[in-house]
């Protein structure tokens, strides 16, 4: 075959990816090119700039829980499709994709566990899930969560990382945020603290109902905290966003949140605002 | 007077018998024909407004007409005392708070006002309120429930601000904090989406023992321009984003959000606004009259028990 008849080897972007991936990483914020594993052994930190990207619901338990210590509760609890909800798909069929693809039975991972010895309950929002977002299921797991942290006298803490309220289950969503406000304020009589981990990105209803109510907020470095997105504000005001807006670094100065705590010290920040405040 | 697409019908025919009215008395006859259109008038209101599309009631609980917050106030309470500001940092005029008499007893009144003016639509930014405004709604339930007053607010609203202020002095924190100060408060609380209930700002005023709704308001997680740029990145299908949203007050009342719509007069709020007023304060008054033989204990429980309920789960075994 002559040369110039060769077909070329096509690879498509998407195998350029997947070749390079488990090998090498590109830091997307300061452009390092670095091994793979330094980035997961580093908690999905940037070793070279510090950037902090998404750990999973799992890893997060793992980093901040005594080793297993983990148990958890109300697996199972699966959302409903209370308004026959439907974009171009429904969303009993949407919920249903999700739970395979992502294995989770909705955005929100609740338990027991110890802190340094310290027993309490804890919950995680699963990001890859719908994005975190709000609807029954997740509010009636916080609910509980806070219920149980209240009758068994334990600390309460919430990793938050959420769009806010889920609109496929409208008006319902909304109500989460006074059902887990109402729950958190069980917990206050308890007497027992609730400290709340702000995580990238803590938006809309999840921000305007829980989030901001930690005894303690402890946000991680550059997450984005806020009421409305960043696009819905430009669109109404009309004029572009300063650098570092609604950045946690923003929240620190402006007295919404008390502590920055990058990845690495989360967990020994959460457990000494614990022995402060409890027993 | 300004008209939907829909009323223009309505409008023209009532114009017409007005005319008639006027002018028609030296004329021979026109007592039938005056009769005549009136009952036209009354079946074509009656036609349009059965038939009308989710998205045409989204409109008229946006009618620039539509009775606000204070048009309530002066006709179902006496001797309102408003009271200002937030103690810390302003006074939001999106949010109208006070002390106010119904039939001679004292409740703590709070709600949203959008403004009727351009120059009134503005001061009160459209009825969307800063953190500072919710602080001051705060204060105000707080103060009722020291000195055991009642609190009846009236939800209308567009959703709270979305600004660079608004984000700097913690509209989240403003939401969420008031929420949590509704559900403890010992007294009753009575909660009436009047017009538009957007979002986390309507609800931060709406953690009530009772929450009641008006014929055509709407309650929504999202407005329907919001939900359609997220799911078709295209805000003007707003109106297939409406349907979706269930956000009517029969809607809200099956889903178990709301306790009962509060009827209107025929055509809606606006088209009798003293009517509508008389229908909300004989559902006021019959609420207040029920929770007024709980102690605090139980209307704290009662309310947490109503929250604690909303939602659809199921659990796989």
């Amino acid at each position: 075959m002559a040369w110039f008849t060769k077909t070329r080897a096509t690879t498509d972007a998407s195998e350029k990816r997947t070749l390079g991936l488990g090998v090498f990483r590109r830091c997307d914020e300061c452009g390092v090119t670095l091994k793979a594993e330094e980035f997961t052994e580093n908690l999905e930190v940037c070793p070279s700039c510090g950037h902090h990207y998404a750990l999973s619901t799992e890893a997060w338990v793992e980093l901040l829980l005594d080793p297993g210590s983990f148990d958890e509760h109300d697996t199972g609890l699966v959302s409903g499709d209370p308004l026959l909800f439907n974009d171009s798909k429904p969303y009993s069929d949407r919920v249903r994709a999700t739970r395979k693809k992502t294995g989770a039975d909705d955005a929100m991972m609740i338990g027991s566990g110890t802190v340094e010895g310290r027993p309490v309950q804890l919950g995680s929002f699963v990001f890859r899930f719908m994005g975190g977002s709000m609807g029954s299921v997740v509010g009636e797991k916080i609910a509980r969560m806070f219920e149980r942290a209240a009758d068994l006298r334990q600390p309460a803490i919430l990793l938050s990382s959420s769009g806010g309220a889920r609109m496929q289950e409208g008006i319902l969503s909304l109500m989460q945020m006074a059902k887990t406000v109402s729950a958190l304020g069980r917990l206050r009589d308890a007497g027992m603290p609730f400290v709340s981990v702000l995580l990238h990105p803590t938006t809309g209803g999840v921000a305007a109902s829980f989030a901001l109510l930690g005894d303690v907020n402890i946000a991680e470095p550059k997450a984005l905290i806020g009421f409305a997105g960043p696009r819905v504000i430009e669109n109404t005001i009309r004029q572009k966003l300063p650098e570092g807006f609604q950045r946690s670094e923003f929240l620190l100065e402006h007295g919404m949140v008390d502590i920055i705590a990058p990845r690495r010290e989360m967990r020994a920040t959460i457990a000494r605002v614990l022995g402060h405040l409890v027993g | 007077m300004a008209h939907l697409e829909f009323e223009k019908p309505i409008v023209e025919l009532e114009d017409r018998i007005r005319e008639l009215k006027l002018y028609g008395v030296r004329e021979h006859g026109f007592e039938s024909e005056l009769r005549k259109l009136e009952e036209r008038v009354s079946t074509m209101q009656q036609e349009i407004y059965d038939g009308l599309g989710v998205w045409q009631k989204v409109q008229l609980s946006r009618h620039p007409d539509r009775p606000y917050f204070l048009d309530y106030l002066e006709r179902i309470f006496d001797d309102f005392v408003e009271l200002h500001g937030d103690r810390a940092y302003s006074d939001d005029a999106a949010i109208v708070s006070g002390m106010a008499r119904l039939d001679g007893r004292t409740v703590a009144v709070i709600g949203h006002q959008k403004g009727r003016t351009t120059k009134e639509k503005l001061r009160r930014n459209f009825g969307m309120a800063h953190p500072e405004g919710y602080r001051k709604a705060m204060r105000i339930m707080e103060m009722a429930h020291r000195f055991r007053r009642p609190v009846l607010t009236f939800i209308d609203t567009p959703g709270a601000y979305p600004g660079i202020g608004a984000e700097e002095r913690g509209q989240s924190e403003a939401i969420g904090a008031s929420l949590l100060a509704m559900s403890r408060l010992r007294v009753p609380v009575i909660a009436t989406v009047i017009g538009e209930g957007g979002s986390g700002g309507a609800l931060a005023l709406g953690v009530a023992n009772r929450v009641l709704m008006l014929q055509f308001a709407t309650y929504s997680v999202i407005t329907p321009e919001g939900c359609a740029s997220i799911l078709w990145r295209d805000g003007t299908r707003a109106a297939d984003a409406a349907v979706q949203l269930k956000l009517l007050a029969n809607n809200a009342v099956d889903l178990g959000v709301v306790d009962e719509v509060v009827p209107e007069p025929a055509g809606g709020a606006h088209r009798d606004p003293d009517d509508a007023a008389r229908l909300l304060g004989v559902a006021l008054r019959r609420h207040l009259g029920e929770l007024s033989q709980h102690d605090g204990a139980a209307l704290i429980d009662g309310r947490y028990a109503k929250f604690r309920a909303m939602g659809v789960t199921q659990q796989l075994t």
